[in-house]
């Protein structure tokens, strides 16, 4: 046998004009576990999708045990025994654990022919002509088994509940077999995930982000498992960008970054620091002008404002930070940490569950999206694929411009088309958009062009706070230095921005200030010219906390702040009054 | 192991890609294509029947247009289709999928109806109006229902309103056969609705020698008023905004309950106002029945589907459609062949330009197996095309390679 | 006493073609697709059988021929909606349309030129032939449960066996899969178009004998122009009020037979019990034809106002699968 489970070489994949993997080489020796580290977007997911048979390679091998293979769908990935646990889990709501299990379930073969030539050459082998009729009914008896084989073998079988229970109990499982997908918990269905393939016969198993969701004691409780199921000779790849469970759990670690192969480093020879610097790379002086702009009051202020996803947990937890008028907060984080409910919920599209949005010390908390957007405030956020939120996919260039500006005139029962037009026009020529006309629907243009549409409505509206979210996200540079000019230059006519990133040289060069989110925790706001990339990663990774550091200075809060403390108070002993009164 | 890895290693021939962009022209050519090969289809059927096709045909067009009094029967099928897939078009382009036309219709001409036997000539012939507003609002009103617990709940529209089809032709048959007296007239033998009072004639439309209903104006008017209506109006513009993302439509402040409710109101209002027409004009005899619909509401989604909601497709696909079931059934008196003809070649029609949709959203692709297959790769677009139809229609094992956008 | 049991066997009787309709799309839909050509895939399975049955003078062929044509139909709607990604909704109405042109065509044409066989009286009363022997002469139990033809005992049959390989076996387990999650059911490397093309054939077939039913037993083999009559829309309605069980369709069936039958059986049963249910004839008999579908609107609205994630309305219903489409 190979040395080797998986061999990828040279895979190339991409997406219209989005390289997302680029000349990827990955390695799984056999009985490993080996993380795959990068940050969001690094097209680890992309990668992984290849072995599992959702997409296929646009150039590039992959070898199973030595041997090349084609790999065109998740049945043929099922039979070289590649088993892959994905971030979104498929399984079927209404089904029990079982049924997730044995639907996938290979009909088993009854080697008839075999069986009947094993009798036949016993027989030979005996040399007993006499027994005819004995032979031809053993034989009888045989077809007899298989016919009956085949009919049990139609029908869903009560046993099948037992088996899974056995199974289970083999790979060291706990989980009720009866239960219905719908009433697990976030662990439990992973559990069934994992169990799901081990059932499969899976040797090589893929796992992404399986700690994205868990709490510390189920992450303890996975990586036992994942230990046990190396030992029995499983080989593992498990997609995170935690630094601390690679350090834990893995034999060795190959790191990506914006598609691109990094390295491939044995865990136990290395340390986080390194792995921080492959993952986010050297610091690049990006050369990005940062523009001071003279002190104002604060715009927006944010008091421990704590969110819920949409799975119920909690997404940004006790929060504070303020943003003022010309100066560019940086939200630093990894993916998925809160950000996309932070920007949500102050462009009031999702219910906050406790805190304060203050706009120029009014209370925004409640208002509808209309009237946030009235108040000035604009948001954006790109989201991965790019087209879910903001913007209306079928629709022109010229339409998407009015999406918030085209109730303007109350009695006027028409859309104004025509300074949509020139906006449209205006924005395609200041950010380069490559389009044949204003006309062209946007789902026809490529990513970079759908954000530049996006981004460029944004600004166009001059709003005095603008929260934007990963604006140059698959950008190529010179697209990407437009849009930071077009913010410097809406900083410097005095509006506030929060910049949700990704790319950390970009923050430390353009941003004033970075605050660090970390599992929705604040891990401090540090000033972008005081702080080293290298802090930054250690935030993001949450081995360094600043505002646990000094909890008496509380950066989020601003001494000048336009919220009327009296008001605080009031609510703050009136809550208190009430607790008080239970 | 290895056995497997030897399954896997075969490519399968074809595979599906999303097409970028096929110009108009192409499209066009293709849909043209596609309604040609029906009527071929339809035509060979004939000739099976040992008519000659070309007959045929010719006899749907002398039947549809030959005559002054053809063309007036032509168009009394004509508009309460165009209007009643104009009214749809508007839920459609909100992908609300009203497919509740049938009942919309009959409770506006019911409506309609009531408020013409109360009112009688007292307005005089102001009365026509109040008569069609009020089976308009009707019809709206009967299509809010559905749009109120899709709104509420999140209610399967298309199950429900097809629900409200029967619901509402139970009840139009039930004031007939069952209700109070006030809608049946006094004539002895099978009950029948009463005649609205003569006041409340829908006017005809005269021109020398031909006069139709002017309700050909009203539709006339619907035509550029809802294309106005969708492209121009802030209300298109929402609808449009609704209809392809909801979470875009929350994100920039619209009200996304409020616009679904006011637009299916609308839907609903101009099929109840088809219906209206229907019953104050001549083509039903200025009274209701139970069949006052005709099929109308079934016809029109797909006249709105086939026309991909364009006010202006409307119209011509609404009259090649009223052309068929005229024609058709002119052609029955002439020669002898079931007006049902005419369902089947529309039916044939849907098939192929279904069919011919995907060929304009994917491409299919070969791979470079054979040098049979290196053929197709150098000819033409549009050989390719065909060539391609062949070999994917003989191939259920067809692997998708690109995803549509259509969800 | 005889006007129940007469209510309650004609229940049954108008209860199978629904019954097979049902069973049919809840094939349909339970593989993920809404066909709402239930009503055309009928009529042309009630003229293929028709015309089968006269050709080969048997009730088995006819069966037959009823079932492939309605099979082919199905094929039809798959091909166009698996592999062409067409609309479903529109597609349906389209088989919808073109069914009931087909069935009304031959018919007609059987009717004006006389080129076409007529069905042999013989052969219609063998469809219509009452009852199992003996069991049928059981007082009460006999009449209402062993006296009807055989299409009836076949629909019920067909009924559990759907049932059965819906909820008993691998390939319904896989069936329901893609229903409820085609990616999910992908992932697991089940062959999603595959497993849709067969049930949605099958359902289609079913529907056929339904088609057929309407044609040989309702109309008692005379053409008329309308021999579905809407039994097809009724039946896309049972598949919702039965919750996509084809053993709750079998009640279901009954208690809309029930409905359709009290139209013309209910003056009847009113002149038999005036005390006791008088008051049903003074219900308009309208109310009773719409009753299928106000339940079902009903249905509809309370298991969408549940948010009933138990419920049985498969969840990738209508929407055409595509691998890529995460």
């Amino acid at each position: 046998m190979s040395e080797y489970a998986i061999q990828l070489k040279n895979i190339v994949k991409t997406f219209g004009s989005v390289v997302a993997n680029n000349n990827i080489n990955v390695e799984l020796k056999q009985g490993e576990i080996l993380a795959l580290l990068g940050e969001n977007g690094s097209g680890k997911t992309t990668l992984m999708n290849m072995l599992s048979g959702i997409y296929q390679p646009d150039s590039g091998e992959i070898l199973v045990n030595g041997e090349k293979v084609l790999i065109h769908s998740p049945e043929d990935s099922k039979k070289l025994g590649i088993g892959m646990v994905h971030q979104h889990f498929k399984l079927v709501d209404v089904f029990d654990v079982t049924d997730n299990i044995y639907m996938g379930e290979v009909n088993k073969k009854y080697n008839l022919k075999e069986k009947l030539a094993a009798i036949n050459s016993k027989a030979e082998s005996e040399n007993i002509d006499k027994k005819k009729s004995k032979l031809f009914l053993k034989k009888t008896r045989e077809c007899f088994n298989a016919l009956s084989f085949y009919i049990k073998n139609i029908f869903l079988n009560k046993k099948r509940y037992y088996k899974l229970i056995e199974l289970s109990n083999k790979f060291g499982f706990e989980i009720d077999p009866h239960k219905k997908i719908y009433d697990m918990s976030v662990s439990e269905k992973q559990t069934a995930e994992i169990l799901k393939v081990l059932c499969y016969g899976a040797k090589i198993i893929i796992l992404d982000e399986p700690t994205a969701v868990l709490t510390v004691q189920e992450i303890k409780k996975l990586f036992s498992v994942l230990k046990k199921m190396k030992q029995e000779g499983h080989s593992i790849i498990i997609i995170t960008h935690k630094l601390n469970e690679v350090m834990e759990i893995s034999d060795r670690v190959t790191i990506m970054r914006k598609g691109e192969f990094v390295k491939t480093l044995e865990t136990a020879k290395t340390n986080e620091q390194e792995l921080t610097d492959l993952m986010v790379g050297k610091k690049v002086d990006l050369k990005i002008n940062r523009p001071v702009v003279g002190f104002k009051k604060p715009l927006l202020e944010i008091r421990n404002l704590t969110i819920k996803n949409d799975e119920g947990a909690i997404a940004i937890d006790g929060v504070d930070f303020y943003i003022r008028g010309g100066e560019m907060l940086g939200v630093a984080g990894i993916s998925g940490c809160g950000q996309k409910e932070l920007c949500e919920a102050i462009a009031g599209l999702r219910k906050i569950e406790d805190g304060e949005i203050c706009h120029k010390g009014e209370s925004i908390v409640g208002l509808s999206p209309e009237k946030i957007i009235e108040k000035g405030i604009s948001m954006s956020f790109i989201p991965e694929d790019r087209l879910g939120m903001g913007l209306a996919p079928s629709l022109s260039i010229t339409d998407n411009m009015i999406l918030k500006t085209y109730r303007k005139g109350k009695f006027n029962p028409f859309v104004d088309r025509k300074s949509a037009k020139e906006l449209a026009d205006k924005v395609i020529k200041e950010l380069n958009i490559v389009t044949p006309s204003s006309e062209t629907p946007v789902r026809r243009l490529s990513g970079g062009n759908v954000q530049k549409v996006l981004v460029g409505r944004e600004i166009q509206s001059t709003p005095n706070v603008i929260v934007t979210a990963y604006p140059v996200r698959g950008l190529d540079i010179n697209s990407s230095y437009a849009i930071y000019d077009i913010l410097n230059k809406q900083k410097q006519s005095g509006t506030g921005i929060l910049f949700v990133g990704e790319d950390l040289d970009v923050m430390l060069s353009l941003c004033d200030k970075i605050m660090v989110l970390c599992h929705g925790k604040m891990m401090g706001i540090v000033h972008a010219d005081k702080v080293t990339k290298e802090q930054l990663g250690l935030m993001m990774t949450g081995m360094l906390n600043l505002s646990e550091a000094k909890p008496e200075k509380n950066y989020g809060i601003a001494k000048d702040s336009n919220i009327v403390n009296n008001n605080v108070k009031n609510e703050e002993s009136f809550a208190k009054g009430e607790e008080h009164e239970d | 192991m290895k056995t497997n890895s030897q399954s896997v290693k075969k490519e399968p021939r074809i595979r599906i890609a999303k097409r970028v962009e096929m110009s108009s022209k192409y499209k066009i050519l293709l849909t043209a294509f596609s309604v040609l090969a029906a009527l071929i289809i339809s035509g060979i059927l004939i000739l099976f029947l040992g008519k000659n096709p070309f007959e045929f045909f010719l006899q749907v067009i002398v039947g549809s247009f030959g005559s002054a009094i053809n063309l007036k029967l032509l168009i009394r099928i004509f508009v309460p289709i165009l209007i009643t897939s104009l009214g749809l078009s508007i839920a459609f382009k909100m992908r609300f999928w009203n497919i509740g036309g049938e009942g919309q219709f009959i409770i506006g001409a019911l409506v309609a109806m009531t408020f013409a036997l109360l009112i009688g000539d007292s307005l005089g012939r102001f009365g026509v109006f109040v008569v069609i507003v009020t089976g308009a609002v009707g019809g709206g009103l009967f299509a809010l229902i559905p749009a109120l617990f899709k709104v509420k709940f999140n209610t399967n529209e298309t199950l429900f309103t097809l629900m409200l089809n029967y619901i509402a032709l139970y009840l139009v048959q039930y004031f007939l056969y069952g209700g109070p007296k006030f809608y049946i007239s006094d004539r002895p033998g099978i009950p029948t609705f009463k005649v609205i009072d003569e006041m409340l004639f829908l006017s005809d439309f005269k021109s020398g020698l031909f006069s139709v209903d002017t309700s050909i104006i009203v539709a006339a008017i619907l035509i550029v008023f809802i294309f106005v209506y969708l492209k121009y109006t802030k209300h298109g513009y929402e609808i449009s905004v609704v209809g392809d993302s909801v979470n875009t439509a929350v994100y920039s402040g619209m009200n996304v309950k409020l616009i679904t409710l006011r637009t299916i109101f609308f839907s609903g209002a101009i099929v109840g106002l088809a219906g209206a027409l229907q019953l104050t004009g001549s083509a039903a005899g200025h009274t209701l029945s139970v069949n006052i619909t005709g099929g109308v509401g079934w016809t029109a989604i797909i006249v709105a589907w086939l026309a991909k909601l364009n006010p202006l497709g409307i119209s011509i696909v609404s009259l090649l459609m009223s052309v068929l079931e005229k024609g058709c059934g002119y052609a029955r008196t002439k020669m002898g062949i079931s007006d049902a003809v005419s369902d089947i070649i529309q039916g044939l029609i849907l098939f192929t330009v279904l069919a011919c949709d995907f060929f304009i959203n994917y491409k299919v692709i070969l791979k470079k197996t054979d040098k049979k297959n290196m053929l197709f790769d150098s000819a033409s677009a549009k050989n390719e095309l065909t060539s391609n139809k062949d070999e994917s229609e003989g191939s259920n094992d067809l692997k998708l390679c690109e995803g549509g956008e259509n969800k | 006493m005889n006007a129940i049991i007469s209510l309650l066997s004609s229940a049954i009787t108008r209860g199978a073609p629904l019954l097979l309709g049902t069973t049919g799309e809840i094939l349909n839909e339970k593989s993920g697709s809404l066909n709402l050509g239930v009503e055309g895939i009928m009529a042309v399975g009630a003229i293929g059988g028709f015309l089968g049955a006269c050709w080969t003078e048997s009730i088995i062929l006819g069966i037959l021929f009823g079932f492939i044509c309605g099979a082919l139909c199905g094929l039809l709607f798959a091909f166009l909606t698996i592999t062409m990604k067409a609309n479903q909704n529109v597609t349906g109405l389209a088989m919808t349309i073109f069914g009931v042109g087909v069935c009304r065509f031959i018919g007609q044409n059987m009717k004006t030129e006389g080129t076409f066989p007529i069905m042999n009286p013989n052969l219609t009363s063998k469809f219509a032939e009452n009852g199992i022997p003996l069991l049928k002469n059981i007082p009460i139990i006999g009449p209402l449960l062993f006296s009807h033809n055989i299409l009836v005992y076949l629909a019920i049959i067909i009924a559990v066996c759907v049932w059965i390989y819906m909820n008993k076996t691998k390939a319904g387990l896989k069936m329901r899969a893609i229903g409820e999650n085609p990616a999910a059911a992908d992932s697991v490397g089940i062959n999603v178009d595959l497993y849709k093309y067969i049930n949605i054939t099958l359902g289609g077939g079913i529907m056929g004998i339904g088609g057929l039913y309407m044609g040989v037993i309702i109309n008692n083999g005379t053409w008329n122009d309308d021999w579905i009559g809407g039994y097809g829309w009724i039946a896309v309605a049972l598949v919702i009020f039965a919750n996509w069980s084809a053993v709750k369709a079998l009640l279901g069936s009954f208690i809309f037979g029930l409905m359709l039958a009290l139209q013309s059986k209910v003056g009847n049963l009113a002149a038999e019990f005036p005390n006791a249910l008088g008051w049903t004839a003074k219900i308009p008999v309208e109310f009773y034809m719409a009753l299928p579908f106000i339940l079902t609107a009903v249905v509809l609205i309370i298991n969408s106002a549940m948010h009933k994630k138990s419920g049985n309305a498969p969840s990738a219903m209508g929407i055409n699968y595509y691998r890529e489409d995460r």
